[in-house]
């Protein structure tokens, strides 16, 4: 099958036209001794109800893990997707566009992304928040990028322990090749000891991170980390969670200087860890920096309101080596998806989705201690998720989940810490989408 | 015929009191719970955000979607943006519930069915590319080099080395020396060459053991093949250095040469470009990178492996590679944009590739011999995939590139790049693809000869017919507005010095 268009006698016609006889004399400029001479060796073609009928198959053979209830976390959620999200954006107008270079013909997509940043810099409190990134780790990579561009520090940075473990391994990454010391701070009782970590904060740090509710779900102590970076003349960086923001303070209400998180929770699908969205923002101060796409309001040349990519000097497509960040294609549907969804829920559906995670989170802590099943592994409040040590192995508390028709995880050892996990120990998310029947028949299967 | 009320900004549509989605508070106060928040992190904000119905925001959305040009919608030919036709099936298949509700921290063994897909994607691309060594890892083209040359580095340190710099030539994406950049490394750009290939003689002044990777794009930006590339591999190779081939270009040359058999040793792809993603106003992408096996040790991950257990059976696992440089996103990769590619290339098989290919350069020689008569096309009447025409002798006229552009827009079709490469003075770099038909194509050169005949007045003030005429750049830089702002004030900027701030598009 293929989705070409010219028939044999169009072929024709246009070879003379271009005046050579075969396609092949048009690959004359390739060598002779670097052409394939033969087939890609690929599986054979198939018809579009052949493809079905496989993928129909392979997609059955692994649906009893999308069946089952989710009680999964740990930095992608099954919130629910409110049925316009997917309407708007499966519109061909967006999700076959590109990039609006030409801002007459996309005054669609620029206006769009331009309410999407309002819409974040609204939810967050802070002033200004970008097009979008590609997801939450790389996403806090860029953040540090920029406060190492914008204090001039590029010896330390300073990050809780108990941020997210991908995002660290990701700063790392990040800044393989780049002489900033990356130092952990100690987690004691699943949230940062903030005393001690004043004392890994110098004259030299750039940025010190904290996540909010942190990995382990539990609440930070942000106006701490606020004043001693500050003090030290660093940056604070917080990663949020975009979904407690109508229950939580905002990064905004502590002062922090950047706000970056992962946006899945808008609004995106799972599908297995991506595409996600990458949500970055920052004080005003801080905007020459920024990476990704701004878009701005300005006016046409008849005085009306139009849309424009703003600030390009910043960009790899005009900075080229001096740019603020590689970016160049971002998450673009991914942030409409987000525009809707938050559209949708108002201020008044944040607040209720808010409570409804978080005390439905509660509740089923709660229910699995009173069933005698374990305990909380930390003697702290927590907003929608919680690590839970069990009394037997996290392997069998999986398997007796799964049996019952609900998945749990990850197990906390599958990663790296810095200070030690309780043994046993797993991350349990709760949302707006479970109810309490599925609370109580998940500690039912639990307890057996 | 537009609906303007609908069109206002969403803030603008608010009312207090409205709303779309509730999730009702009854079930908490049946269930007797209540929120256990410290009261230092309790919000004691209202949120600002707009209060909307659910038909506005159906009504408000479906307006602006057509204020858009797109790729269902229009001729789209945006050189070196592979805007190809996105077919309707892959949507369906995405949504499959197996693929889209499977949570990144899923057992292995409960997603194999998923997990030999991406398997298989990762050995398709290896074949596509001659490079067997493939992570599925990285967000997007820009990050897959990024990646690659972190890659590179990691390797070169496994030998005790501490190379210094990377070198592209002038025609190079914007990307690539931002990511050389990024990843510590000083940037080299050649000097342009007359023949609009690769410099050789400046390649040579270049090259010594501090030069740890060349990137190239191949074909070039300019849309011609870099036939001296098995040379320059070589030149690199006897520095101890290594080729980077950008894939933003495989669209030309799928099942016809292979970057691992013409000299590279890592590449990128896009699959949102290549292997019909789609583009979604500006992403997702994905970048996946094939590399040589001798860097396969060092590759990003986790990727997918397979294994034979005890009994026999097949076993897909993901694990980083064992000297891997690590991760540079959370979870495996972009798998909804992943799984596109892979209905894609399953639809086609090796035949179909080779088609795509050969289709798509036919489409780009046909438009070019369409054209050559009324515009310069400074590389000659040959081409790969695309093409780039120059509009420099229009100047005179009073006529830029920019106006030929924005013209186009009024007769229905979307413009090329303009001003990318920037070895080509008002540039105008047109990638028709090969999901086009030889009528498109003919009412695109026809429209192109009437815009030519036209009133350079007329087209200095184009495009005429679009929601919005050309917006004012300098204002929106100089009194930037970035959030929506009942009463604009806008916040002081300082302009950095020496750059100017209204800049031509480019891709």
């Amino acid at each position: 099958m293929s989705y070409l268009f010219a028939t044999p006698e169009e072929q024709q016609q246009m070879l003379a036209a271009i005046g050579v006889e075969s396609l092949d004399e048009l690959f004359e400029q390739l060598p002779e001794d670097v052409r394939l001479n033969r087939e890609l060796d690929l599986p054979p073609a198939l018809s579009e109800i052949e493809l079905d009928r496989m993928l129909r198959k392979i997609s059955s053979d692994f649906a009893t893990h999308g069946d089952r209830v989710c009680f999964q976390g740990g930095g992608a959620y099954d919130h629910f997707i409110p049925a316009t999200v997917d309407e708007i954006c499966s519109r061909g107008e967006f999700y076959t566009a590109y990039t609006p270079y030409q801002p007459e013909a996309s005054q669609g997509t620029l206006q769009a992304f331009f309410e999407f940043q309002s819409l974040i810099t609204a939810l967050t409190g802070m002033d200004v928040a970008n097009a979008s990134l590609y997801e939450g780790a790389s996403a806090l990579a860029e953040a540090i990028i920029m406060a190492i561009r914008s204090t001039n520090r590029g010896g330390r940075v300073v990050i809780s322990g108990s941020v997210h473990p991908e995002y660290i391994e990701t700063v790392r990454t990040y800044l393989m090749r780049n002489n900033c010391e990356i130092v952990i701070a100690d987690v004691v009782d699943g949230v940062t000891d903030w005393q001690q970590a004043g004392s890994l904060i110098n004259d030299q740090t750039a940025a010190v991170v904290v996540q909010h509710p942190n990995f382990f779900g539990c609440f930070e102590d942000v106006k701490a980390v606020v004043d001693q970076a500050h003090a030290a003349g660093a940056l604070a960086i917080e990663v949020f969670d975009p979904v407690s923001l109508g229950v939580v303070k905002r990064p905004g209400d502590y002062g922090i200087d950047i706000a970056v998180a992962e946006g899945q929770s808008l609004g995106i699908p799972l599908q297995f860890g991506g595409p996600y969205l990458g949500i970055l923002a920052c004080r005003e101060k801080f905007v020459r920096k920024m990476p990704g796409r701004l878009i701005g309001q300005t006016v046409d040349r008849d005085g009306r309101r139009a849309f424009v990519l703003n600030f390009q000097t910043r960009e790899q497509h005009i900075r080229r080596d001096k740019a603020t960040s590689n970016i160049c294609t971002n998450q673009g549907l991914m942030a409409l998806r987000a525009s809707v969804y938050i559209s949708q829920l108002g201020p008044k559906g944040f607040v209720e989705l808010g409570d409804q995670c978080h005390q439905k989170a509660a509740a089923l802590a709660d229910r699995l201690t009173e069933a005698g099943v374990g305990q909380l592994a930390y003697a702290q409040p927590f907003f929608k998720e919680f690590v839970f040590q069990f009394n037997r192995p996290a392997a069998e508390v999986i398997a007796a989940a799964q049996k019952a028709g609900f998945n749990l995880g990850p197990v906390l050892n599958r990663f790296e810490f810095q200070n030690p996990i309780p043994e046993n120990s797993l991350l349990i998310a709760v949302t707006e989408k479970r109810t309490f029947d599925e609370i109580d028949r998940l500690v039912a299967a639990l307890s057996r | 015929m537009e609906n303007q009320i609908a069109l206002q900004l969403l803030q603008d549509l608010s009312v207090p009191g409205r709303r779309a989605t509730a999730f009702p508070p009854e079930e908490l106060a049946e269930a007797g719970t209540s929120s256990q928040i410290p009261d230092e992190h309790r919000a004691d904000h209202t949120l600002s955000l707009p209060e909307l119905s659910e038909g506005d925001i159906v009504r408000h959305y479906v307006s602006l979607s057509q204020r858009n040009m797109s790729v269902d919608t229009h001729f789209y030919p945006l050189g070196s943006c592979t805007m190809k036709y996105n077919p309707k099936r892959h949507e369906r298949w995405a949504g499959m519930n197996g693929f889209i509700n499977a949570h990144p921290y899923a057992e292995a063994g409960d997603i194999q069915g998923l997990l030999a897909v991406l398997y298989e994607m990762q050995e398709m691309l290896g074949e596509i590319a001659g490079l067997p060594s493939v992570s599925l890892h990285p967000a997007a083209g820009a990050q897959g080099e990024f990646a690659a040359i972190l890659t590179a580095s990691a390797y070169f340190a496994s030998k005790g080395e501490d190379r210094k710099t990377v070198v592209f030539p002038a025609s190079a994406h914007g990307t690539n020396p931002a990511s050389a950049a990024m990843a510590g490394y000083k940037c080299v750009q050649l000097k342009p060459s007359s023949t609009g290939l690769v410099n050789l003689d400046d390649l040579k002044q270049h090259l010594s053991e501090e030069v740890a990777v060349f990137m190239i794009t191949n074909p070039n930006t300019i849309g011609l093949f870099e036939k001296d590339i098995q040379k320059i591999s070589e030149m690199l190779h006897d520095v101890g250095g290594l080729v980077y081939i950008d894939g933003a270009n495989m669209n030309a040359i799928l099942g016809k040469t292979r970057p691992g058999d013409f000299g590279g040793d890592m590449m990128h792809y896009n699959v949102h470009k290549t292997f019909t993603g789609p583009h979604g106003a500006g992403g997702p992408g994905s970048g996946p990178i094939a590399v040589r096996d001798f860097l396969g040790d060092y590759l990003p991950g986790p990727i997918v492996t397979r294994e034979t257990d005890a009994h026999g059976k097949t076993v897909y696992k993901m694990s980083k590679p064992p000297k891997s440089v690590g991760q540079l996103r959370s979870f495996i990769g972009n798998i909804g944009i992943l799984l596109r590619g892979y209905f894609y290339i399953r639809t086609l098989g090796g035949v179909g590739l080779r088609e795509v290919s050969e289709h798509a350069v036919l489409n780009a020689n046909y438009l070019l011999s369409q054209l050559k008569d009324v515009l310069d096309v400074p590389n000659g009447d040959r081409c790969m995939h695309e093409f780039v025409a120059s509009a420099a002798s229009l100047k005179k006229k009073g006529v830029t590139a920019m106006d030929i552009a924005k013209r186009l827009l009024d007769y229905g079709f979307h413009a090329p790049t303009v001003y990318f490469p920037l070895v080509i003075p008002e540039a105008m770099m047109m990638e028709p693809t090969e999901t086009e038909s030889k009528l498109t194509l003919d009412r695109f050169a026809d429209t192109i000869k009437n815009i030519l005949a036209e009133d350079p007045e007329t087209l200095r003030a184009a495009p005429h017919t679009t929601p919005v005429t050309r917006p004012d750049e300098v204002k929106a830089a100089r009194e930037p507005v970035l959030s929506y702002c009942p009463c604009p004030t806008p916040f002081e900027v300082e302009a950095p010095t020496g750059v100017k701030e209204s800049v031509p598009s480019y891709i």
